[in-house]
């Protein structure tokens, strides 16, 4: 069993996909019943692969046997135990919030919910370059239904865009692929970076020309700068639960940005290491940029989320682009922060659309809210945490990731990401000021019922918690990026005897 | 061969990047059809063009890639499964908008204008 519990991510909610599909409508419990405990289950063993890969040890599955750097691989290592159970532990609020009620406004919510999770883990675990194109599909495919899930105009419109986006993109990932698979004839990604420290230099600009297409295509799942107009209407027009586990699609790109520059074209690679970063630095700045002026903009309360999403991908690409261990540890606490604050964020700014009746999440004068109090404590606290304000786990975050920065980057990164968190404050509590104390008329809206306020109170509540476990959590995510700092370990435990493959 | 194979292969692109970018929801979805028959011939042709090959491995012989054969198979069948739906979805896209436009807007701006 415990030989493959690297699969388990992929195969449990696989199967209990299936098992969900049994029925199309109808059998509400059991379905809400098999969708939770999946998820919960998922948890546990996210828990558990978190617990085997913190020793360091790197280790991996192959699938039906093939050994690397022949056959499919999963790996297992800090980085991809950790982004698996934020998955899950984000999927587990999510999931428990639309039983309220959400997953029945249309067919088939737990079965593609689970599937979805299958690609996420999936693209989180693989070691081997066309596999990632697969379960980017999986995980695609997933979300396109559920992007339209409940259907709607404002959804199936930003759904062609979505759709039609990320098809032209699946295209260039393939002939990134391709190329890449053309220049060094092979797709192991561990296998690739032996390959590339021996390649003739007639193919290094082939392979120049794969490596950043390939950053187009994950610039474009990661929603950088000059691609990322498809997120704010895309993620306002999604039901809540599926906003909410949206979050970790941006942060999908990002991991494999991480993880394909560091161990493809890690230090091994001679020449063509680090290729990436200029790019990915001066577009992250950019995005921030950008995205502060989005969040002032905003004149809905779910817009103004999905650029939040916005301005934590600006963050995160910006610790990419540093590149330093240190950068990269404190980038990782600060997607664990930004992934389940903007999650809950959207989860809550449902539930306030829910309770102002006809002005919804418009940011414009409605009635007042019948558990505004409540409602009022839980968007306090996921604004002081997004908007990276002290004592919540945002400012940490943040002061690490500007402790981070060296010397020649201080004076880039430093006003533009603290003006950034200055435009997201200024534009949370204008929102908020709006939303709950600009009303007139009769409260309005029904009590929102227990699954509604469990989701959002576990996702928000990692604020405070994160900032209790920051000591350890830091000390794991140091670890990590010291793991993604030396691709040398990884490349020996998936192909031992190094450069004289057959 | 080759020159013929990459010459297709370039055609095929461009034809379906030109339609990709149209505004209309019919044009594109034909664009992104292009587009990927273009993707699944540029990957076959990745492990180099082999003439008179055996298909897999045949003792020391010549022999064709298999790998890239594999890859093409997958993506064929997932880029067939993204048209349909995007085909389901560009129909629904008409119903709900009222018009095939790919924002969903009624009145054209411009030349497109009659």
């Amino acid at each position: 069993m415990m030989s493959h519990l690297i699969v388990l991510p992929v195969v449990l909610p696989l199967v209990a996909g299936a098992l969900l599909l049994y029925s199309r409508q109808g059998a509400t419990r059991v379905k809400r019943l098999v969708g939770v405990g999946a998820t919960a289950l998922l948890v546990l063993v996210g828990i558990a692969l978190v617990a085997r890969a913190a020793g360091g040890e790197v280790t991996y599955y192959a699938l039906g046997d093939w050994q690397p750097p022949f056959g499919i691989v999963l790996v297992l290592d800090r980085l991809s135990a950790l982004m698996v159970l934020l998955t899950a532990v984000l999927a587990l609020g999510a999931v428990v919030f639309a039983c309220a009620g959400d997953d029945e406004r249309g067919s088939n919510f737990h079965g593609l919910f689970q599937w979805q999770l299958v690609g996420i883990n999936g693209a989180f675990l693989t070691g081997d370059l066309f596999n990632l194109f697969v379960f980017f599909e999986v995980l695609l495919l997933a979300s396109y239904a559920l992007l339209l899930h409940g259907g709607g105009k404002a959804r199936i419109m930003a759904s062609v865009h979505y759709v039609v986006l990320n098809l032209a993109g699946s295209s260039l990932f393939l002939i990134a692929v391709g190329i890449l698979y053309g220049a060094t004839g092979t797709l192991n990604m561990a296998d690739m970076a032996v390959r590339l420290g021996e390649l003739p230099a007639e193919r290094e600009g082939l392979v120049v020309a794969g490596a950043l297409m390939l950053l187009v295509v994950f610039g474009l799942k990661a929603a950088i700068l000059p691609l990322y107009f498809w997120l704010p209407r895309a993620y306002a027009s999604a039901p809540a639960p599926v906003a909410a586990l949206f979050a970790i699609m941006t942060k999908v790109g990002i991991y494999a940005i991480l993880r394909v520059y560091s161990l493809v074209f890690g230090e091994a690679a001679g020449p063509l290491a680090d290729l990436e970063q200029g790019w990915v630095w001066w577009l992250s700045l950019a995005t921030l940029a950008i995205a502060g002026v989005g969040t002032l903009a905003a004149r809905d309360l779910r817009l103004l989320v999905a650029y939040l999403v916005l301005v934590s991908v600006g963050t995160l690409l910006a610790g990419i682009g540093m590149g330093s261990p240190a950068a990269v540890s404190a980038l990782l606490y600060y997607l664990i922060h930004t992934t389940l604050i903007t999650g809950g964020l959207f989860l809550l700014a449902e539930l306030i659309g829910v309770q102002r009746g006809k002005a919804g999440t418009r940011l414009v004068k409605g009635r007042p809210l019948r558990q505004g109090g409540r409602l009022a404590m839980l968007f306090l606290v996921g604004a002081v945490a997004v908007a990276g304000l002290p004592p919540l786990s945002g400012a940490l975050g943040k002061a690490l990731l500007l402790a981070a920065a060296e010397e020649g980057q201080r004076p880039w990164l430093w006003p533009v990401l603290l003006l950034t968190g200055l435009a997201a404050m200024v534009a949370l509590s204008r929102a908020g000021s709006t939303l709950f104390w600009r009303s007139q008329g009769e409260p309005s809206g029904r009590p929102l019922s227990p699954h509604q306020w469990f989701g959002v109170t576990w996702l928000l509540g990692a604020a405070p918690l994160l900032v209790v476990l920051a000591g350890p959590l830091a000390d794991y995510t140091d670890a990590t990026a010291d793991q993604l700092a030396r691709p040398a370990a990884v490349i020996q435990a998936l192909i031992p005897e190094e450069g004289d493959a057959p | 061969m080759e020159s013929l194979y990459a010459i297709t292969t370039g055609v095929l692109t461009a034809c379906g990047l030109y339609l990709t970018l149209r505004a209309r929801t019919f044009p594109v979805v034909v664009g992104l059809t292009l587009l990927s028959y273009a993707v699944n011939l540029f990957l076959f042709s990745m492990g180099g063009l082999t003439t008179d090959g055996a298909t897999l491995i045949d003792g020391p012989g010549q022999y064709a890639d298999p790998l890239p054969q594999a890859l093409v198979l997958t993506a064929i069948v997932i880029g067939f499964a993204m048209t349909a739906f995007v085909v389901i979805l560009a129909m629904r896209a008409r119903s709900e908008a009222g018009n095939d436009h790919v924002d969903g807007r009624k009145h054209e701006d411009g030349e497109e204008r009659r």
